[in-house]
């Protein structure tokens, strides 16, 4: 199920000079905002929590997961490349899920590990609200990238279509209207996460069995179906 | 032995019709598919290699289905015509991960690095390799598995006079050893220089099919249209027309030239310096006026 081959290309391509820049800008800017924040308010858990959950999941997770998730496939798609990978005897499921696992784990690095250390420098872990929310970063890494990854196989605007569902559906949506919450990554992550923290400063409109089984389903649903288009995926001639 | 066959293909593209209805086999040796930029050739080697479903037809390899059948990669070796080509690694990275992907090591690839003889460039970054470099390097990744099929899509496009050559023995000896080699151009003189067997493609439609000299008799024999300026069209006019290799002339006032329709080509090349030397008339131009690739597909296809 996983080639070793397919992944060293995949974070090599994902790794590269210009992409990892804007991989790193957004954790280093969170890390920043945390210092600026804990210096001037000094250790607040509502603010904390204010922080990690409108700046770290809402939108850097998100983002991160369109990056990770669309440029693990899309570029390679777009320029024609993908070609000395599909003219070999390797399943193209196999090539999906090995794309998958390596955008989980770059939006899982780039993302939930800058939220935790975020959460550690605005509040110290108190009420656990650090730890929660890196569980809810790393829950939705993996949703995200599955999405992101279906994405940028089916989509040549695959980046386009990812940063509106991440910023309008995700971020303002989901603020407004309370039914698109359900549907929503975010939530889902967050009712996980919510089992994590102490007290009443992480919570989900999802209750964790629905969260779960989305959670789920989607991931499951997403990576087959992105296997599914990759077997029939028309490379376009030059005519 | 392998052969690629292709059955009653059509491929259409919204209302587009790019490849129309072509059946053709192309066996062990070096097959040119041949034909002008446009033709569909891209599109039916794109069908060829499994990179896009035929809309009706079927192409089969030795008799298995090529469309959405990973496996039959085992014996398929693929040259594409894009440029793109994961720039970011160096020419033995590049091509040991299409080995591995095949399930070989290091060895192998060393192996193919040889044959196209980039051993010399392979631990440069392929972003910085020539149009001919990257040309090798595809051919080695085509080659590392030993595949009894190759395809090629305008292999010669860029490549400079020698690059060109050690391609053309490379495929020539590919082609000696049995394996079944296609590579499609839009040039001439590439296929007639490499290719046994050709296969003419035309506005979707496949043209002509066969040995390449009879194909080329086929191409030479047509009317050839000459443009001749002379110091005596009318005379010139009148002793040409005499000889039967001439079907027709033409006095173009506004050019001030003849216009002369020919239909033996050997005959009337002779002939037209004889004719002005005998008669005393100079000639000021000769040019053929329809010897544009198009045209001469446009005539085959009428043929």
């Amino acid at each position: 199920m996983y080639d070793p081959t397919v992944a060293r290309l995949t974070y090599r391509a994902l790794l590269g000079r210009r992409r990892a820049l804007i991989l790193g800008a957004l954790p280093l800017l969170l890390i920043a905002i945390s210092v600026v924040v804990r210096g001037l308010a000094g250790a607040d858990d509502q603010t904390a929590a204010d922080l990690l959950g409108g700046l770290a999941l809402a939108t850097m997770v998100p983002i991160i997961g369109v990056i990770a998730g669309t440029g693990a496939i899309g570029p390679e798609i777009d320029d024609g490349s993908v070609v000395y990978l599909l003219s070999k005897p390797v399943k193209r499921p196999t090539i999906i899920f090995t794309k998958l696992i390596v955008a989980i784990a770059v939006t899982m690095v780039f993302s939930a590990v800058p939220t935790l250390i975020a959460g550690f420098i605005l509040n110290g872990n108190s009420q656990q609200i650090a730890v929660a929310y890196t569980v809810a970063a790393l829950v939705a890494s993996i949703a995200y990238a599955a999405l992101f990854l279906l994405l940028g196989t089916v989509s040549r605007h695959a980046v386009v279509f990812g940063l509106v569902y991440a910023l309008v559906w995700e971020a303002l949506f989901g603020s407004l209207v309370s039914g698109a919450r359900t549907l929503s990554v975010q939530q889902w992550s967050l009712a996980v996460a919510h089992r994590v923290g102490n007290g009443e400063l992480v919570t989900s409109d999802v209750g964790l069995p629905t969260a779960t089984v989305l959670l789920v389903v989607v991931t499951v649903l997403a990576t087959w179906y992105a296997g599914q288009k990759l077997r029939s995926l028309t490379l376009a001639g030059e005519e | 032995m392998t052969t690629l066959s292709i059955d009653h293909v059509s491929r259409w593209f919204g209302n587009v019709v790019a490849v129309n209805d072509i059946t053709m086999t192309i066996g062990p040796g070096v097959t040119g598919l041949l034909g002008p930029n446009g033709a569909g050739k891209s599109t039916l080697i794109n069908m060829m290699g499994g990179f896009l479903a035929p809309s009706t037809g079927t192409v089969t390899l030795d008799g298995q289905q090529v469309w959405r059948n990973e496996k039959i990669y085992q014996h398929i070796g693929i040259v594409p015509e894009r440029e793109a080509m994961y720039d970011f690694l160096t020419g033995r990275e590049f091509v040991v991960a299409n080995a591995e992907l095949h399930g070989l090591g290091a060895k192998a690839a060393q192996k193919a690095l040889a044959t196209v003889e980039m051993e010399y460039a392979q631990d440069r970054k392929i972003a910085t390799y020539s149009k001919g470099m990257r040309q090798r390097v595809k051919m080695a990744s085509a080659l590392v598995h030993d595949p009894s099929l190759l395809l090629l899509d305008e292999p010669f496009n860029g490549m400079d006079p020698r690059q060109r050559m050690q391609l053309m023995d490379l495929l020539r000896r590919m082609g000696d050893e049995g394996r079944t080699v296609l590579f499609s151009s839009h040039i001439l003189e590439e296929v007639e220089q490499l290719a046994w067997h050709i296969e003419v493609v035309v506005a979707g439609r496949h043209a002509a099919s066969g040995d390449f000299r009879k194909i080329r008799r086929l191409m030479t024999d047509r009317p050839h249209r000459y443009l001749v300026r002379s110091s005596d069209d009318r005379a010139l006019a009148a002793a040409l027309i005499a000889d039967p290799s001439t079907s027709g002339i033409e006095v173009d006032l506004t050019e001030g030239a003849l216009r002369v329709q020919a239909v033996d080509f050997g005959r009337f090349t002779a002939l037209l310096p004889r004719v002005a030397r005998d008669h005393g008339i100079r000639l000021l131009t000769v040019s053929p006026s329809d010897e544009s690739l198009e045209s001469v597909f446009s005539y085959l296809v009428a043929a």
